[in-house]
């Protein structure tokens, strides 16, 4: 489905405190516009999006039609241990995405 | 120089200044957009203001990417961690912008993306600590061009 686009450190010390960014492509459609016929365009928005680290689930945000187009997320977590990072999200309309980040840890 | 008819009609004048100025007060206290819908995310708890920061520039251009960083004075350990963030907005149709969920693992309490606002307004931001308490903190932004929500 969508495109995204993730960006944390290669590689950090244990117990540092790192920033994990996500963006993904997706138009966040409010329910509040019209087409060119006049029709109104369905509500579709991320409404979640899960981040989990080695399996354990570090972040979840519940989203709704005032985050902005293509949304982006900025947040923070303690490297522990390298591993996987996968971050999985659903819109209105049953389209789920996911996208997986590595880090080396020492 | 003070005559007593001169200061007993000072005085009058400044006991009707406060009686005229009583009932506005009042308005203002009721008039908080926000009561609703913070029994709403609470549940009737109450929020106390303080140790949540919320960052936007004072002047956005558009409001259809408005910048914006939620940040909480907390530890962040297993024991005094904030557990969620909600932003909730003044005047968009939707107020319920987003809730972010955090735990003891995210070393930082704080939230960084770019919301969508209907016009100039009042950005509010309810932290829920790991002790059941709730934190706020607001945000004034001027919008230039707003993100027309309910027509375009």
């Amino acid at each position: 489905m969508a495109l995204a686009r993730v960006q944390l450190p290669a590689s950090a010390k244990r117990g540092e405190v790192i920033a994990v960014r996500i963006a993904i492509q997706h138009p966040m459609e409010t329910g509040f516009r019209y087409d060119n016929m006049g029709k109104a365009i369905p509500k579709n928005v991320i409404n979640s999006l899960r981040v989990r680290y080695n399996g354990t689930e570090i972040f979840r945000a519940e989203m709704g039609s005032g985050i902005a187009a293509n949304p982006y997320l900025q947040f923070f977590t303690v490297a522990e241990a390298s591993g996987q990072f996968d971050f999985e999200w659903v819109d209105d309309d049953g389209n789920r995405g996911m996208e997986r980040a590595r880090i080396t840890v020492e | 120089m003070n005559t007593p008819v001169r200061r007993r009609f000072v005085a009058r004048l400044a006991g009707l200044a406060a009686v005229a100025l009583l009932p506005l007060r009042a308005a203002r206290a009721q008039a908080d957009p926000f009561a609703a819908l913070l029994k709403q995310v609470t549940g009737g708890a109450t929020v106390r203001p303080g140790r949540v920061k919320v960052d936007t520039p004072r002047l956005a251009d558009n409001g259809h990417s408005v910048p914006l960083t939620v940040s909480v004075e907390s530890p962040m350990t297993a024991a005094d961690h904030v557990r969620n963030i909600t932003l909730l907005s003044e005047r968009n149709p939707r107020p319920l912008m987003a809730t972010f969920y955090l735990g003891p693992k995210a070393g930082r309490a704080e939230v960084a993306t770019r919301v969508r606002l209907n016009g100039t307004q009042r950005v509010l931001a309810v932290a829920q600590i790991s002790d059941g308490s709730y934190w706020s903190g607001t945000a004034e932004v001027e919008v230039t061009e707003s993100a027309c929500l309910d027509m375009s």
